[in-house]
């Protein structure tokens, strides 16, 4: 009996293959966004870890020199034979990429490509030439290098490991170190770090991989993304398995007088579902791979250029995520049909046959949902004045979209009643009417509208007011036309003979890195000069910040130092033995961590080791090019030890319009989303309208113009939903700038508003609506005269 | 007391991968030990690079004041990638500590390795010093001094010698099994010590005796050795007894000891005379190892059991295995180390 029952309820999927396909694309579509998002989020995640575990940021404690410059290693032994058990670390750049030289032996466990276990491996890395670990691309750019290079894909992109002693060599800098580990078990009775090695200071950890902190926003960003998608995706789901069980209950009810029991019934049709979400989720994580795979570089590129996070551009199968891929399809599915189940299992026996339209929303669960919208979005309200931190930021942008989600279809019922008061001829009093009795049915659809319109709005002028903000910022901040880097000391020294009368200002760039209230710090040296007046835009500061900071007093920092750090103008920083109170905050739009700024003189006799080696060079912009070709004439000085103004200003440009692709082929494929939503539920509603359209075709409106009047009526749902969208995208723009950013990378930026955008996605969200009613109501206007004939004859 | 060899011979290079099998392979461009060597002080205190391996092993049996019993443990572990000295970071010399101090209820561990050529580790025969971080024994093999400290404990001791170096084996050529490999092997069991442990529950002053190996080689094991039990045994005489047991992958074993009257006069037993067979078996965390055994050497009259102060003194290193101290009884009674690997 099972399998002819069976047989008997897939014969459904066989006479409506749309149908299946409907249900199956939905679900993969839902599949393939999430786990798109995941893949990528993963591979990110993977590549921060593995930087973080070679490397040991963020694990471990460090000493590094107070000066900035290198630790002599005979300073390294000195510690060692005091007790203290650090492990020297040494870096450099070969051909662009990062080279760390690790010591095998006394590395916290863990660290490095070869660790004590690997018997004949540790032979091979302690002798010899050496070995060099990489990615292949990483290899490939240290092809020639004195050293076996071998492929290990766990290495950080861009880094290459080796041995100390190797890298010591390589880099050309014999009896250096750069930084020291520090074990977290350390013998008793060692002496203080300061009997032993003067010059040191110890870095705290931070706990966790710093950049994997700094990204977190942005996997959230696209995590939201994912989650959005699903949501959408599941409605279709929803509205073709609904669809299928208002077709099938004349079977059912068939199958049941036959003498079917309901339990097996149900099991059967659970298991079917099963199957298919099962066929579905296989495609969606397949659909998701190719996804991911596609926006994996330009998610690297932007993460590289905005974060400094070196994440692979290629993508790897990780088992963990099919299988949750495939639990997303089968979990959303139930989640789908939960709802045809219960109806289902509560039908009588016979009313089983009665074609219905689908459920009017009664007027008791409007209520209920007008309850929740309203305490939701007062939740938010709530939440918009005090939130801060991610956590909060997220949870003030969920309750806001769920509650304005749920009060969609009350406020489109009210504009609707609102319309049918105004209309007077009777034609159009029933379209308003009809709309209104049509909008339960379609509420789903139109709430994933909403969702993809705001989103687009949001997301939109979050990324065009950022880099709005950006290009100001890049025009004050790079305000020197050229910039050039040196070797050595000899260089620059032959440079600045050069450069001198030349050019109109010299200007040296030189920074070390510091601890400021245990933050890490980036600290500068800037020289009295106006470049630096005329151009830094303050958004806090004393009187004369610029004079303050020349008279050897004062200190400025970058707004993240400030709001992480609490510092106020007026505040104290302490820099070794020095005091400086903070006369100026000014705006550093994607800087990762704090920056600080304090006079040259201050500064030489604070890290007198920190060499200059890099130049911002004022002159002419069109002399630009002559000049870098006359150095390398004359003082043999190469090109690429320059950079000129107008290349890094496009780079940094380009950064954005690759965030743009990412964040514009998201919001492309969310809306796509939508649109097949509306498709699917209007698809759903036409079969069911018939009785409904039956008598006014009886009293005379041609088929033509029912079907014109429903194309007019998804439009009009549509074009009410995306004006809704407009208010709801800009709180969400908003909360991202003054929320999630500040929480997530420390500054606020200014939002800009673009009606042109708006206007241009309004009607993309029209056109969604359009293409998606045009067949439905296609199919309408083709009704055959006798199916129309039939809701009267009672032969349906 | 070399069978500590065998341990690290290959350290930390193919021990680490092929376990105690590994202990047999052929040394390629090493010196091998070969009879009739002449040692000549103090550099052979010093390292041979030319020698795959080489150990400077110290045991200390300890009391303090109020009776209670403590052991010691320092050892310095020489393993060479290449048969040379070298100098820096490319220096193909590693170097591996271990440091331990045994009470009756606490077995305190530490390791540290190091590279050779930058100074971080190393071993000057004049003046004698062997380091290795801040870990030292130092001095002229008549006054030594050692410290050593880990994350529970520290040491720091003084030693003097009151009898003369022995000479283990053939003259100092100590055979391991039957195929004939060998390490030069001699010891300083004639120490008395006088220092300060520092333990968690505080200082502790103490006094007792320690005994010094020193070994080296390049291929100590025969490849069916797989492990060894290893006794230093110091009688209430005042004669001491070393012994050991190889154990092969058949389930039979290759023994032999060296006898040292009180007044520093030896006698050497090949394979077979010395016996020892393990009576209690002992969980530790890392496996069950015999802590309690019968010890015989009938030309000796030697028939006593051995037991563990601390069944627990299993060392959870890179390498891991059981040392720890013992008490004698039986035909003679006294105090020493017992050292067990290749048990896991």
């Amino acid at each position: 009996m099972t399998r002819t029952v069976f047989t008997a309820l897939l014969s459904h999927w066989r006479r409506n293959p749309l149908q299946l396909f409907t249900l199956l694309a939905g679900l993969a579509l839902a599949t393939a966004l999430w786990s798109g998002v995941q893949a990528i989020n993963a591979e990110a995640r993977a590549s921060y870890g593995a930087a973080a575990a070679t490397l040991g940021e963020g694990q471990f404690n460090q000493l590094v020199s107070d000066t900035g410059g290198p630790i002599p290693q005979s300073t390294y032994i000195a510690l060692r034979r005091a007790g203290w058990q650090v492990s020297p670390v040494l870096e450099g750049r070969i051909n662009g990429q990062r080279l760390v030289g690790l010591d095998p032996l006394t590395a916290p466990g863990g660290l490095g490509p070869v660790t004590l276990g690997e018997g004949a491996e540790l032979d091979a890395f302690l002798g010899g030439a050496g070995q060099v670990f990489g990615t292949p691309a990483t290899l490939e750019a240290l092809s020639g290098i004195e050293a076996e290079l071998i492929l290990s894909p766990d290495v950080a992109p861009a880094t290459a490991l080796t041995d100390i002693g190797v890298a010591q060599r390589l880099l050309q800098r014999e009896g250096e170190v750069d930084r020291l580990i520090v074990a977290q078990i350390q013998p008793v009775g060692r002496p203080a770090l300061d009997d032993i090695a003067p010059g040191l200071s110890r870095q705290v950890a931070q706990g966790g991989s710093d950049i994997g902190r700094l990204t977190d926003s942005f996997h959230l960003n696209l995590t939201a993304f994912g989650l959005l998608s699903f949501a959408v995706g599941i409605f279709i789901v929803n509205g073709a398995i609904g669809l299928a069980f208002e077709q099938r209950r004349p079977v059912i009810r068939t199958l049941r007088a036959l003498g079917v029991p309901l339990r097996r019934l149900m099991v059967l049709i659970a298991a079917e579902l099963l199957v298919l979400s099962l066929v579905a989720g296989t495609i969606g994580v397949a659909l998701g791979y190719v996804i991911a795979a596609l926006l994996l570089p330009d998610v690297a590129a932007t993460l590289r250029g905005l974060y400094g996070a070196d994440v692979a551009g290629t993508l790897q199968l990780r088992a963990s995520w099919w299988v949750t891929g495939m639990c997303v399809a089968v979990g959303g599915t139930l989640l789908a049909a939960s709802g045809a189940f219960l109806a289902l299992a509560r039908m009588p026996l016979l009313a089983a046959g009665q074609a219905r339209a689908m459920a009017v929303a009664a007027g008791q669960t409007a209520r209920v949902q007008a309850g929740v919208a309203c305490a939701l979005l007062l939740l938010s309200l709530i939440l918009g004045f005090t939130a801060d931190g991610l956590v909060g930021g997220f949870v003030f942008l969920g309750a806001m979209l769920v509650g304005a989600s749920l009060a969609l279809p009350l406020i489109l019922d009210h504009v609707l009643r609102f319309g049918q008061r105004l209309s007077k001829r009777a034609t159009s009093q029933w379209f308003w009417a009809d709309t209104r009795q049509q909008l339960p049915g379609l509420s789903l659809a139109l709430m994933a509208l909403l969702l993809a319109m705001a989103a687009n709005v949001g997301v939109s002028t979050m990324v065009s007011s950022f880099r709005l903000t950006f290009v100001a910022f890049l025009d004050q901040r790079l305000s020197a036309e050229l910039y050039v880097s040196t070797e050595d000391a000899a260089q620059t020294a032959t440079f600045l003979n050069y450069a001198e009368g030349k050019v109109n200002a010299i200007l040296p760039i030189r920074s070390v890195e510091i601890a400021v209230r245990d933050l890490p710090t980036e600290l500068f040296a800037g020289r009295d000069h106006s470049t630096y007046r005329d151009n830094w835009v303050m958004l806090d500061a004393s009187a004369a910040p610029w004079d303050d900071v020349h008279s050897g007093e004062s200190i400025m920092i970058n707004e993240q130092l400030s709001r992480r750090a609490d510092l106020n103008i007026g505040d104290v920083v302490q820099v070794q033995a020095r005091a400086y109170s903070v006369s100026g905050i000014y705006g550093d739009y994607g800087n990762p961590i704090g920056q600080a700024l304090i006079a040259e003189g201050e500064f030489d006799a604070l890290f007198p080791n920190v060499d200059t080696t890099r130049f911002g060079l004022r002159l002419p912009q069109n002399e630009v090019s002559d000049f870098v070709a006359a150095m390398e004439r004359d003082i043999n000085l190469p090109a690429s030890a320059t950079i000129n103004q107008a290349n890094i200003k496009a780079f940094s440009l380009s950064i954005f319009d690759r965030t743009f692709t990412v964040t514009g082929a998201l919001n492309v494929l969310t809306l796509a989303v939508a649109g097949f939503a509306i498709l699917m539920s209007l698809l759903t509603l036409a079969t069911m309208r018939v009785p409904q359209l039956a008598p006014v075709w009886a009293v005379g409106m041609t088929r033509q113009r029912i079907g014109r009047l429903e194309l007019a009526r998804a439009v009009l749902l549509a074009a009410l939903t995306s004006l809704l969208a407009l208010p709801l995208g800009l709180m969400l723009a908003w909360a991202l700038l003054a929320i999630v950013n500040v929480a997530a990378f420390g500054w606020k930026l200014p939002m800009f508003l673009f009606a042109f955008e708006y206007l241009k996605l309004f009607g993309f969200g029209l056109l969604a609506a359009l293409l998606a009613a045009l067949w439905p109501s296609y199919r309408l206007a083709r009704t055959p005269p006798s199916d129309l004939l039939k809701v009267f004859a009672n032969e349906r | 007391m070399n069978a500590k060899v065998l341990l690290f011979l290959l350290l930390p290079t193919s021990l680490f991968a092929q376990g105690f099998a590994g202990l047999g392979l052929t040394a390629d461009g090493f010196s091998t030990p070969a009879p009739n060597y002449d040692f000549t002080f103090p550099e052979d205190h010093g390292p041979h690079p030319d020698y795959r391996i080489e150990w400077w092993y110290l045991t200390a049996n300890m009391t303090s004041t109020d009776g209670t019993e403590y052991g010691l443990q320092w050892t310095l572990f020489r393993t060479a990638l290449a048969p040379e000295a070298g100098e820096g970071w490319s220096a193909p010399q590693l170097w591996l500590g271990h440091a331990a101090v045994t009470t009756t209820d606490d077995h305190f561990t530490s390791e540290r390795f190091a590279r050779g050529g930058i100074g971080q580790a190393g071993v000057t025969a004049d003046p004698f010093e062997a380091w290795i971080d801040d870990w030292t024994l130092s001095g002229d093999w008549s006054d030594l001094r050692m410290t050593a400290s880990g994350a529970e404990f520290a040491y720091d001791i003084t030693m003097t010698a009151e009898g003369p170096l022995i000479f283990h084996g053939q003259d100092g050529y100590s055979v391991k099994s039957a195929e004939g490999q060998a390490s030069y092997y001699y010891s300083q069991p004639f120490l008395s010590l006088d220092g300060t442990l520092t333990l968690p529950e505080g200082d502790v002053a103490v006094a007792g005796q320690a005994w010094i190996d020193r070994e080296w080689s390049s291929q100590p094991l025969s490849d069916n050795q797989t492990g060894w039990d290893w006794f230093s045994l110091s009688f209430d005489t005042g004669d001491k007894l070393m012994g050991f047991r190889l154990r092969q992958t058949e389930g039979s074993y290759y023994t032999s000891a060296t006898w040292i009257s009180a007044d520093g006069t030896t006698e050497s037993f090949a394979d077979g005379a010395f016996d020892a067979q393990p009576l209690n078996k002992y969980q530790s965390p890392g496996a069950q190892v015999p802590t309690q055994w019968r010890v015989t050497l009938p030309e000796r009259d030697v028939d006593i059991t051995v037991e563990a102060i601390n069944p627990n003194a299993w060392m959870p290193l890179s390498v891991p295995y059981w040392e720890g101290p013992i008490r004698i009884e039986g035909s003679h009674q006294g105090r020493g180390y017992l050292e067990m690997t290749g048990y896991e």
